[in-house]
Formats: structure tokens, sequence, C-alpha cells
């Protein structure tokens, strides 16, 4: 239980902290510092059980289906993170307590400084690695929001998009490498993933998912050639960049390294590609870093190059240099740390961080110089500080590597040349800061120590690395072997933390270093001006230059394929179907199912024949508006008649009564629109709109002739069966739209009432003025003429009547709501075109808004009724009434669920033809003088 | 009857297809309303061809498959909300651009454009 509080304690801290930042600096510090306290005093607990080699695992299920688990685990490596996580944050949280001015949003950088120490924890205690990556992205969300936490400059928010797109980028392939990795042992829990290591080094996708996960791991720990992110990010504030981007997060890769050494390393595939990008980066890193002006340049570069180290150390493989690795990242942390707070000091105290001006502080501030020198020869990898003790560790192995031939000169002589630039850079930052004349032109003068308890956190770890030095068994000796016991699965190898070794092949290759060093020092004007002749990469050129590139070219592809063109895209639809469609109906050919071909008689064939003839006919004729619309209006009939046919009345009356209200719109439409269509398109596009059009109905009728010919099993029995005693009706279609769907058909009214609305909102305030004449011919003058206006008016109350019995009988008969509503909604129809707009609206007193509206209230009132009986949402009932005269009469309660679908249909439609209707202010206006 | 049932839906889907290829409001919508008879014609035939079954308890002796119906009466009612919905959008799209294309775009430069000629929107 305590490893998910450990975890999730500094995201609530993240919540909480802003409370107190009414309170000023120092009350929030206080505030962000609860949640390490408490954390570090539940791992405490814990450590007996490490120190005895086992670990701690605390699993909560979260997504068992999909392998994804809350599963937490301590053994010695997440523990030695977690300790530098929340060590370390502690004192960056009291350093950044001075850092910040009291004008800048602290609240924000506490609560995203929490959010990335829950984040860390997150990584380094997960035991799930699909958790493991959410935590993951989650730090390079963070880390981007650090970097740009002053956002009104554009260097920081450039820097922050790079760390992001990089990190990102390298979070998706290893997002991408640990499913494969999951799939490849079945589980995602890193015990199963760890004890898989044989299984997962000779399956054939191991070479894939080792480079996709070694890519994530090389982008956050900015390894060559994806470094170039790493000294951007320097744009932070400086706690964030000595806690994120030299202690823990840049660190995150390494971790992976060794979380997974066990599972993925011991092959050459690893050896060549971890080994190797650690040694460029390391040589590469160390190299820039000594040219860099910037303070903080310099000591990102630094950290670079001390990222290679550690990576070529686990790349070497062997078990030594993992041990070697482990005890770096601990090094590396402490001293790095502290060099940063120091470097945000002096940028603190003289307002600039170019070594060219800051010279001689050691007359101002030689407290803050004197830490500073100690990190700083720790870095070089000065004797009796712990820089040197894993330096050593790595001259070492580099020397152990069996290379074949003169390759094995390669590792020492990459790592002695390496050695000389963290000397000469060391060098640089001692002599340069602290010595070297005096100031030159700073913003701030004179500059003195920064207060007092600033300087507490940097004198915490340049203790740590004396002691370390010093003392290393007794200092770290226990956590480091249980670290390294962790990282190699329990086979921790012989060691010796001691301060010498003797004088042997290493101490020559250090003593090496440190005079080439401090020769290439003296003489660093020659390699300023050597350096000075190459023409400087702009990363951040190269890189903005990539990333617009890459957008140039996606908007390219975006306008091709969206180029604002419907017809485009309606092609683009039709053939995608087409092309998904053609493979498998190909192979399959005319299909005649097994249960065979039945004769037609000849009126079904009359039928089909005329329905094909007039729907071709629509296509071919589209020009002439008005006649291809009677063809479509036939087209509609026969599709009613051959619902009548093949035993589906309902539906026949309901196509039927929609026909004539579709016909109804499109000619009202056609009324504005212009009545011919202008040949548009080339006869070449013409013809290949048929063979697509072709294709297309080819393939459905070879679809639908295989469909129709297979036996079939439905689940309608149960229907069949239930309609009479379950559901009260014997229509059972009715019974299924009612009862046993009722759900389903409430969300269908809904929809229609939604597009009546959406129609009657796109034609409020838009007036419409029809063409003058019907091309050529005038418009009849009598428009509401005398003989349709006497038969229209009778005709009302008969169809109301007729609507009701349809209604009434629906359940039992061929009938029901939809289709009643269709018939009042024709009905009334009727009359608009009889008698005219005005006349007729002011004969209808209510607001087809109101009807929809009425509509769905009686149908979802019907449903929520039945909880009234405790029952279920839409449970129906029925009874049967004697009624005088009509007899025995049921009543079911669907009766009134289908009577909110009577009022909702007719709301709907009507609401949809007299939008439409009223567009035209002429023939409103008309109307008007007429009717009074 | 499976055959010309088959050419039936064929014939609405080429003629359907063809139509919503064009370039203007009213030949799409007429398109789409074929193309909703074919699809509606299909989900129906789910259900097989069955004549003098309606699936009306006590009517008959064997009953044809009510479920597809049921589907399909729905699909009919919405498919006439959808054309509706379409048959303005296209109106809409002329009164503000007075040019039926389905695109949308204004008239071709060197034609007189007429101020909106219906079209006022707020």
């Amino acid at each position: 239980m305590s490893l998910p509080l450990v975890v999730f304690l500094p995201f609530i801290g993240a919540i909480l902290a802003p409370l107190f930042a009414q309170g000023g600096r120092t009350a929030i510090a206080i505030a962000s510092s609860v949640p390490s306290v408490i954390a570090l005093a539940a791992l405490y607990p814990h450590w007996s059980t490490l120190a005895g080699g086992g670990i701690v695992l605390n699993t909560f299920e979260w997504m068992p289906a999909m392998g994804l688990s809350f599963s937490f685990r301590l053994d010695g490596l997440s523990l030695l993170f977690a300790l530098l996580i929340l060590i370390i944050g502690l004192l960056i949280i009291l350093y950044a307590r001075y850092y910040l001015k009291p004008h800048e949003n602290i609240a924000k950088f506490y609560s995203m400084l929490l959010c990335f120490q829950g984040a860390m924890l997150g990584i380094v205690m997960s035991s799930n690695l699909l958790l493991m990556l959410i935590f993951w992205e989650l730090t390079s969300l963070v880390s981007f929001l650090l970097i740009s936490f002053w956002n009104h400059k554009q260097d920081a928010r450039r820097g922050a998009r790079m760390a992001l797109a990089v990190t990102g980028g390298g979070g998706f392939a290893l997002l991408a490498g640990v499913l494969m990795l999951g799939n490849i042992v079945g589980s995602f829990e890193l015990d199963d993933v760890l004890a898989a290591g044989a299984l997962i080094k000779s399956h054939e996708l191991y070479p894939i998912t080792l480079t996709l996960i070694l890519l994530g791991a090389f982008t956050k720990s900015a390894q060559f050639p994806f470094h170039f992110w790493l000294p951007h990010a320097m744009q932070a504030p400086t706690p964030v960049s000595a806690y994120l981007h030299s202690a823990t997060m840049v660190k995150a890769g390494v971790f992976l390294l060794a979380r997974l050494y066990p599972a993925l390393a011991g092959t050459e595939q690893w050896f060549y590609m971890v080994s190797f990008t650690g040694m460029a980066t390391l040589l590469i890193g160390a190299y820039v870093a000594m040219f860099k002006h910037d303070l903080k340049g310099l000591l990102a570069h630094s950290t670079v190059s001390h990222l290679g180290l550690i990576t070529l150390l686990f790349g070497m493989g062997t078990k030594l240099a993992a041990v070697a690795a482990v005890f770096h990242i601990i090094n590396h942390a402490t001293f790095k740390a502290s060099l940063f707070m120091a470097a945000g000091i002096i940028d603190h105290e003289t307002g600039t961080r170019d070594m060219r001006r800051i010279n001689g502080l050691w007359r101002f501030m030689p407290h803050t110089a004197t830490l500073a020198m100690v990190a700083a020869s720790s870095m070089a990898g000065v004797p009796l500080l712990n820089g040197f003790l894993s330096k050593e560790m790595f001259f070492a192995e580099s020397l152990a590597l069996n290379l074949p031939g003169l390759w094995a000169w390669l590792p020492p002589i990459v790592a002695t040349l390496a050695g000389i630039f963290a000397v000469a850079y060391s060098a640089r930052f001692i002599h340069d800061v602290f010595f070297n004349g005096k100031p030159v032109d700073l913003p701030v003068y004179p500059p003195h120590e920064p207060p007092r308890y600033m300087k507490i956190p940097v004198e915490v770890l340049v203790f740590a690395c004396i002691m370390v030095g010093v003392f290393p068994a007794f200092s770290v000796g226990p956590l480091l072997y249980s670290a390294a016991s962790a990282t190699l699965g329990g086979n921790v190898p012989e060691y010796h933390l001691t301060i010498a070794h003797g004088f042997n092949l290493p101490l020559m290759m250090s003593i090496a270093a440190f005079v080439g060093g401090l020769v290439m020092y003296s003489q660093r004007q020659r390699f300023f001006d050597f350096h000075a002749r190459f023409r400087e990469i702009d990363e951040k050129a190269v890189f903005e230059s990539a990333v617009s590139w890459t957008v140039d070219k996606a908007n390219r592809l975006t306008a091709m394929i969206e180029n604002g063109s419907l017809q485009r895209y309606a092609l683009l639809l039709v053939l995608s179907v087409v092309a998904v469609a053609v493979m498998p109906l190909a192979d399959q050919g005319i299909h005649i199912g097994s249960s065979g071909i039945r004769p037609i008689d000849w009126p079904t064939l009359a039928g089909a024949a005329i329905l094909i003839v007039c729907a071709l006919g629509t296509a071919a004729m589209h020009r002439e508006r008005f006649y291809a619309l009677v063809l479509l209006s036939v087209v509609g009939l026969m599709v009613a008649m051959g619902f009548a046919r093949f035993s589906a009345p309902d539906l026949a009356m309901t196509q039927l009564s929609v026909e004539v209200v579709t016909i109804v719109l499109l000619m009202l439409a056609l009324y504005y629109m212009p009545a011919w269509a202008p040949v548009e398109s080339c006869r070449s596009r013409r013809f290949r709109d048929i063979v697509i059009s072709l294709a297309a109905g080819a393939g459905m009728t070879l679809v639908t002739l295989a469909m129709l010919t297979e036996p079939f099993t439905s689940i309608s029995e149960f229907f069949l069966e239930n309609s009479k005693t379950g559901g009260g009706g014997t229509n059972v279609v009715n019974v299924i739209l009612v009862d046993f769907r009722g759900f389903d058909t409430l969300g269908e009214i809904a929809v229609l009432g939604i597009a009546a609305l959406g129609i009657y909102a796109m034609l409020r305030d838009t007036v419409m003025t029809p063409p003058p004449s019907d091309h050529g011919r005038a418009w009849t003058r009598d428009a509401y003429p005398l003989m349709l206006q006497q038969i229209a008016r009778p005709m009302l109350p008969l169809a109301l009547m007729v609507s009701a019995y349809i209604f009434l009988r629906g359940h039992n008969l061929p009938g029901g709501g939809f289709i009643a509503g269709l018939i009042t909604a024709v009905a009334l129809v009727l009359q608009y075109i009889a008698s005219g707009m005005v006349r007729t609206q002011e004969r209808i007193t209510f607001r087809y808004h109101n009807v929809i509206g009425l509509g769905l209230l009686f149908a979802a009132g019907t449903g929520a009724a039945s909880f009234a009986f405790g029952y279920p949402f839409l449970t129906s009932t029925f009874e049967y009434l004697k009624w005088p005269v009509v007899g025995k009469f049921e009543v079911a309660s669907a009766l009134f669920f289908d009577l909110g679908v009577y009022l909702a249909v007719i709301g709907a439609t009507l609401l949809a033809l007299v939008s439409i209707g009223r567009l035209s202010p002429h023939s409103a206006i008309k109307s008007h003088k007429e009717s009074h | 009857m499976e055959i010309a049932f088959a050419f039936v839906i064929g014939a609405l889907t080429t003629s359907g297809v063809y139509l919503l290829l064009r370039a203007r409001t009213f030949p799409v919508v007429m398109g789409l309303t074929l193309l909703s008879y074919g699809v509606n014609l299909f989900l129906f035939s789910t259900g097989r061809l069955a004549t003098g079954q309606q699936p009306i308890i006590g009517s008959t002796e064997t009953y044809t498959d009510p479920l597809p119906q049921a589907l399909v009466l729905t699909a009919i009612v919405i498919g006439f909300a959808m054309t509706a919905f379409v048959v303005v959008l296209s109106l809409r799209s002329l009164a503000d651009h007075d040019d039926d294309h389905v695109d949308g775009r204004q008239a071709p430069p060197g034609e007189p454009v007429s101020e909106n000629r219906g079209g006022q929107n707020q």
C-alpha cells in the first residue's frame, strides 16, 4: 500500500501546494516539501527487506484484459532512484524558494515541480511497463511546461517544443517497443519480462523491439544524435535544469537500460548499439562543452557527455561495467546538480552566465566558489571525490573490453580523450569563473554571496560528493550493492569500493587525462581558434527547418486529399469502398447459395423492371430536374409496392407516406433552385463516374444475390413468440418498435426532432426569392386553385380520422405512430399547399417545436413511468378494456409511447416543410394580401 | 425473384452513386435518396424475400423475419429527416453563395453577381 502512496503523494501535493502561494515563497516551499518527507518516511521501513535482497510489490488491478495494472515495485534500483528524486527534490524546493523572484508564478512552478516528482517516481517504481509508459510521457509533458516556464521568452518556447518533440517521439517508439516486448513475453509485468530474458533475446522480433526501446531511452537521455534538445532545454529556470535535466529526468533513459538489463542486454546488437552510441555521445558532449561560453551550456554538454559515459558502461555488457554505471548515476547526480545550483547562484548574483564576463568571482563569493570548485573537481575526476571512483571503474572496464584486433584500443582511447576534455572544461569552469582577472561589465555589480539558505542544498550535495569519495564503502556501499543487484538480477560480481587500487593502468589513464586536460586548458586559445574555423551547426535552426519541412509536406498532403471539393471527397469515399470490396468480390464471383433461386411472377418482374428503368432514368435525366424528380417519385412508389409484395405492410405504408412528404419537400426546394443543371463535367469525367457507379452497383448486386440465396437463422423467433404474450400486440413490427426496442425508437425520434430543429435554425434568418418565372413560362397567377382548396378542407378531418384509426390499430394490425404521424403530416401539408402559408398558419395555434417536445416528453415519460412501479426504463404493460360499442379493447402502456412517436413525427415533418415554405417573402406577402 | 431483386438494388446503387458524384446539389440529393432506397431494400432483404407471410400474429401460418422490418421502418423515417436536412443545407448554400455547386463556390468571375440574390443571413 505504501508504494502507490509514495508515487501519488507528490501529485496530491501538486494540487494542494498552490493554495499556499498566498502565504509567499516560504510557505509554499514548506508545503511542497511535505510529500517528499512523508514519502521518505514511507520508504524507510522497506530498507530491511531490500538489504536482504528482497523486493516489495504492491499490485492493484486496473485493466487486466489489456495487461495494465497499478503495480508498483521497490527494489534496489528503484530505491536508489527514488532517493535521488526525493532528496534532490527537497534540496531543489529549498533552492527554488530563493531562486525565484516574488512576482513570479510560484504556484505554477511548485505545482509542476511536484507533478514531475510524482511522474518520475512513477517511472522508477512502476512494475508494469504500460503504467511506466504513462509516467514516462507525463515527465516529457511536465518537462515541456517547465522548460517554457518563462513563456514570454521565444528561446524558452522553442527549447520546450524541441524537447517535447524529441522525447515525445522517443516515447512513441518506446510505446511500440514495449508493446512488442509485452507481446513476446505475454505480460507487461516487470517480473515476467525480466524472467523471460532468454525467450526475448532469441525471438525473431528482438532486433526491432530492442531498437525501438533504445530509441526511447536514447532520446530521453539525450544520446547522440538526439542530444541536441538538452542544451536548448537550459532555457528553463536553473532549479529545473538541476533537477530534471541533470539529476533525474534525463536519467530515465539510462534507468530504462538498467531496468531492462536482464531482459535485453548481453547480445551483440545490444553491445554495438548501446556502447557505440554511448561512446559517440561521451566524446561529442565533452568536446562541445569545452567551447561553450554559457555557464549552463557548458554544464549541459557535460551532462550529455556523462550520460554517454553511463550508456557506454551499460553497453559494454559486463557486470562490473553495469555496477560502475549505477555508481556513476549516483555520482553524476550529486556533483552535477550542485554545479547547476552554483551556476544558478552565479547567474542570480551577477545577472549573466557568460564566462567571458564573469571572472574573478573568488573575491566576491568565496563560499560559493569553494563549493563549486569541489563539485567541479569531482566532475573532472579528482581523487578523494566521488567522480574519481566511478571514473576509475570506467577506465578499468574500458580496458577489460575484449574487442578484436586494433578495435581493442578504441574504448580506452575514447575514455582517456573524454577524460582530457572533462578535465579541461572543469578547469575552465573553475579558473574562468573564479579567477582569471576581473569581472567584465557585469549587469549586477558588485556580486555578493547569496542568501544563507540558498547555499544549503549545494553544501549538502558537495558534502555527499566528499563522503562518497572518501568513505565509499561506508556511505554508499549498501545502496549501490542493492541497486546493482536489482539491475543484474541478483548476480553481483565482486568489486571493491576503495579510494586507491594501487598504481595500475586506470590510474595511469587518470593521470594522463589530468595532464592532458590542464595542458589543453592552458592552450585553450589555440583550441578556440581551431574550433572557430568550423561553422557551428545551429541545432535549433536545423530542428526548426526540419519541423517546418515536415509541416509543409503534411500540409501539402492534406491539401491534396482535402482540397475543399465535396465532389472529390464523395469520389474518394466511393472509390475506397469499391477498392475494399473488389478483392473479396472478385474471388467470390457470382455466388448462388444453397437456398437457390425461386421463379418470378410477371407482376413482380414488371415492377422490378419499372423500378430499374426509373432509377436509371433519374440518373440519366438529372439535368432536367423536374422530370428526374417525377421519375424518382415512381421509384419510391415501386419500393413501397415491393415492401407490400414481400410481406411488409408496415413498411409499405411508411414508405408511401414518406414518399409523399419527400416529393413535396423536393418540389419545394426545386421552386427556389434552378430547374436545369448546366453541363458541368467533361465527357471523360462522366465516363469515369459511370464506370465507378457501375462497379458499385455490380458489387451490390453480387452481394445481394449471394446473401439472398444463403440460408440464415434469425433471433426473431423470440419476437414472434413473445409479441402477443409479452407485448400485448399481434403486429410484431410495431411491438418491436414500441416495446422490445423502444429505447432505440426513442433515440430515433430524438434524431428526427434534432434534424427538424437544425433545419429550422438553418433557415430561420434566410430569405430566398424564387426565380421570377419557370424558365420562360410565367408562374400561374392562380396560386391557390379554388378546386384544390375546396377538396382539401374537408379532407383534413377525414385524414385525421384515418390516422387515428391507423394509430390505434397499430399494435395489432399494420399501422402505428410513425405511419399515423406521417398521414397527419401529409394532411396538414395539403392544407398549406391548397390554402397558402399565412392562412394555414393562422389556423394552427401551436408551434411545431412544442409538438416535437411534447412527443419526446410522452415517449420518455412513458418509459420513465415504469420506474414508478419498480421496473427498468421502458418496461411495458397492457390491459384489456371493454368499451361500449367498440367492444374489447386493449390498452398497452406502449400506446402512450407510440403517441409520443406520433407527435414527434408530425412536429418534425411539418417544422421542416414549413421552414422551407416560409423562405419566400414573395409568396407569403402575396398570400397575406389574398387572405385579407 | 432473387436475381430481379439483386438487380433492383444494383440499379439503385448505380444511379445513386452516379448522382452522388455530380457537381450540383439537387442531383446529389436525389442520388442520396436513391441510395437510401437501395440501402433500405438491402437491409430489408436480410430477412429474405417471403410472400404472404406478414409478421402479424394469427394472420398466416408462418411469418417472415420482423426485425429487419422494424429496423428499416425507422430507417425510412430517419432517411426522410436526413434528406430534408441535406435539402435545406443545399438551399442555405444556394442562398449564401448564389450558386448551387456542391462546393458552394461563387459564380465564376466575369458573370455579374447580384448582391446575394436571395440570401440574407445575419
